[in-house]
């Protein structure tokens, strides 16, 4: 697989191979639900990987500084801070549940020393901040040295508090709490390139925040119909573009994406721009519109671009052309002809996420039975590679993986009839700047890197 | 490495794969409806859209809750049999009978 990583396509042509670097999680076969991963993050350096679970934790992974002795291993993750960012709900008046899940997990770009993430579930948005302390004040005049309130009446002498060094703690506090501005269940969240504004997109409205305020939003989009059988699409996904702050896009569930500029109303009901493919009617079957649905769309790093995924495909569009597609790939095209199966087990409705790689010249996307899908942009190929405990040697290169739909099967390859449905990589981030990427697997999270360097 | 869609087909090898994958959703499809024979041919709205809008409900009202106490007195309200998940009929749901949603106490395992 060429191409991938910082900077375009190599002049010698070097294949990347991926390999196997670390796997995070338990090994049993048991997997507790609160265990499933619900979303993964890189921030904006890479250095900080985030995961948020079903239990509503989040779990953020550091790189550590690359050894100067061997200069062919890259850092490894390892766990930097752990905190419990949402719990259950129940709300009375309506009788609803509130899940602690976490839907969505975006990074702030660093300012400062502390990082900051912000971290949603279906209704309650939270603004947290993860600093370092390494310091620690000694020599308080008012408290012993283990807390205890020494009697003021017998302090006879002042003296300065001084800082010494202490194992480095690292905490997680809750800055901000953004709530009640959701009826429906909230699917995206993303910050403004203006790094002071954020948007929360739910079903059927999409609300502009700013970061110091918690209680007002703008409402900038609203899809609700005034008599709700007349309900036809629901919002499925929403992001703001890299660098135009008045730009956003979200998506549909009939496969549709809109364009919005913030600068033409306040109210973006009308969109500036309608992108959807032209569909054949004669070729429409009652699940043409379910897997139209699109459950992710993501702009290139460029700003040029922007990526759809839908149930069976991912789809490239330059912003300039409404009309269709730049690119169309096919994710598992094989499931095509087992549709009605996938619709009574509900696998038609999961949601599958997509990313880009540093230089927008690779995307990747997830798949059934553990696999998960590259495509090349550059010169056209694609692989498909799984992510199994069976692969987990330290550097082992990742073997590419068949599917086979007809009747002969080759010795490596799988049959269609043999994949794992409930073995689905829903969630894959890519590094911002380097050959790695970090996969979920339904509780274990797989960290890939390229083997060249 | 396989690519999946060949460089240049030829128009009409387009239309013939067009065609191919129609016809097998349209197959899937004539599955589905020989096994659900009502699927789709409810009016009004996307069924699929009103369950996605509506999740997470769960049926716990606390003036029928307090009005089965208030007759009840002294006697215990019945409770749902422990296996039921979900509660139904005449019974009246009383707190006990939701799933408890306990925020998670342990440490997530993907940090040991």
């Amino acid at each position: 697989m060429a191409g991938a990583g910082g900077g375009g396509c190599p002049a010698g042509g070097n294949d990347f191979q991926w390999c196997f670097s670390q796997v995070k999680g338990a090994i049993d076969e048991d997997v507790a639900e609160a265990d499933i991963i619900s979303t993964v993050e890189f921030n904006y350096s890479g250095d900080l990987l985030a995961t948020g679970d079903k239990g509503g934790r989040v779990v953020i992974f550091q790189r550590e500084q690359e050894n100067k002795g061997r200069t062919h291993s890259r850092g490894e993750y390892n766990v930097y801070s752990t905190f419990q960012s949402h719990e259950p709900e129940f709300d009375y008046l309506k009788s609803l549940e509130i899940e602690e899940k976490i839907n969505k997990i975006r990074w702030l770009p660093q300012q400062n020393a502390a990082h900051f993430l912000l971290s949603t579930n279906d209704k309650t948005i939270k603004l947290w901040k993860i600093s370092e302390r390494d310091k620690r004040a000694e020599g308080y005049n008012l408290k012993d040295e283990d807390g205890r309130l020494r009697d003021p009446f017998r302090i006879t002498a002042l003296r300065v508090p001084i800082l010494k060094p202490m194992d480095l703690m690292v905490e997680a506090s809750p800055r901000r709490i953004f709530a009640n501005a959701h009826t429906y269940h909230i699917n995206s969240i993303s910050v403004n390139s203006d790094h002071e504004t954020y948007l929360s997109a739910d079903d059927l409205r999409i609300n502009l925040w700013h970061l110091e305020i918690t209680d007002r939003s703008f409402n900038i989009v609203d899809i609700k119909p005034a008599n709700m059988e007349e309900l036809t699409e629901v919002i499925t996904a929403a992001e703001f573009h890299p660098h135009q702050c008045n730009v956003l896009v979200y998506s549909s569930s009939k496969g549709t994406i809109r364009l919005c500029d913030m600068r033409s109303s306040a109210l973006c009901d009308r969109h500036a721009k309608f992108f959807e493919e032209p569909e054949d009617p004669s070729s429409r079957s009652f699940f043409s519109e379910i897997i139209s649905s699109i459950s992710d769309v993501k702009f290139s790093h460029s700003g040029r671009y922007m990526m759809t995924r839908d149930y069976l495909s991912v789809k490239v569009w330059d912003l300039n052309m409404e009309g269709r597609p730049v690119e169309t790939h096919q994710v598992h095209e094989y499931l095509r002809s087992k549709l009605c199966s996938l619709y009574e087990n509900d696998c038609i409705f999961d949601k599958f996420e997509c990313c880009w790689n540093g230089s927008d010249s690779a995307i990747m996307t997830g798949s059934y039975n553990n696999f998960f899908r590259m495509f090349d942009r550059n010169t056209r190929r694609d692989v498909t590679l799984e992510a199994s405990r069976e692969n987990s040697k330290p550097r082992a290169c990742l073997k590419p993986r068949k599917v086979c739909t007809g009747g002969k099967r080759k010795k490596d390859e799988i049959s269609v009839d043999s994949l794992d449905f409930n073995k689905k990589i829903l969630h894959t981030a890519w590094h911002p700047m380097e050959s790695i990427i970090a996969v979920a697997a339904t509780n274990n999270l797989y960290i890939f890197q390229d083997k060249i360097n | 490495m396989s690519a999946e869609v060949p460089e240049a087909a030829s128009a009409e090898e387009q239309k013939e794969m067009e065609d191919k994958v129609t016809s097998l959703e349209k197959a899937e499809e004539a599955k589905l409806k020989a096994r659900y024979p009502h699927l789709g041919q409810k009016p009004g709205g996307s069924d699929f859209l009103r369950k996605r809008l509506q999740k997470g409900q769960k049926y716990f009202d606390s003036g029928n809750y307090n009005m089965a106490k208030a007759k009840m007195k002294n006697k215990q309200l019945p409770a749902a049999a422990p296996d039921k998940t979900e509660v139904t009929g005449d019974h009246i749901p009383t707190p006990q009978d939701l799933p408890q949603r306990k925020p998670s106490l342990v440490v997530s395992k993907l940090a040991g």
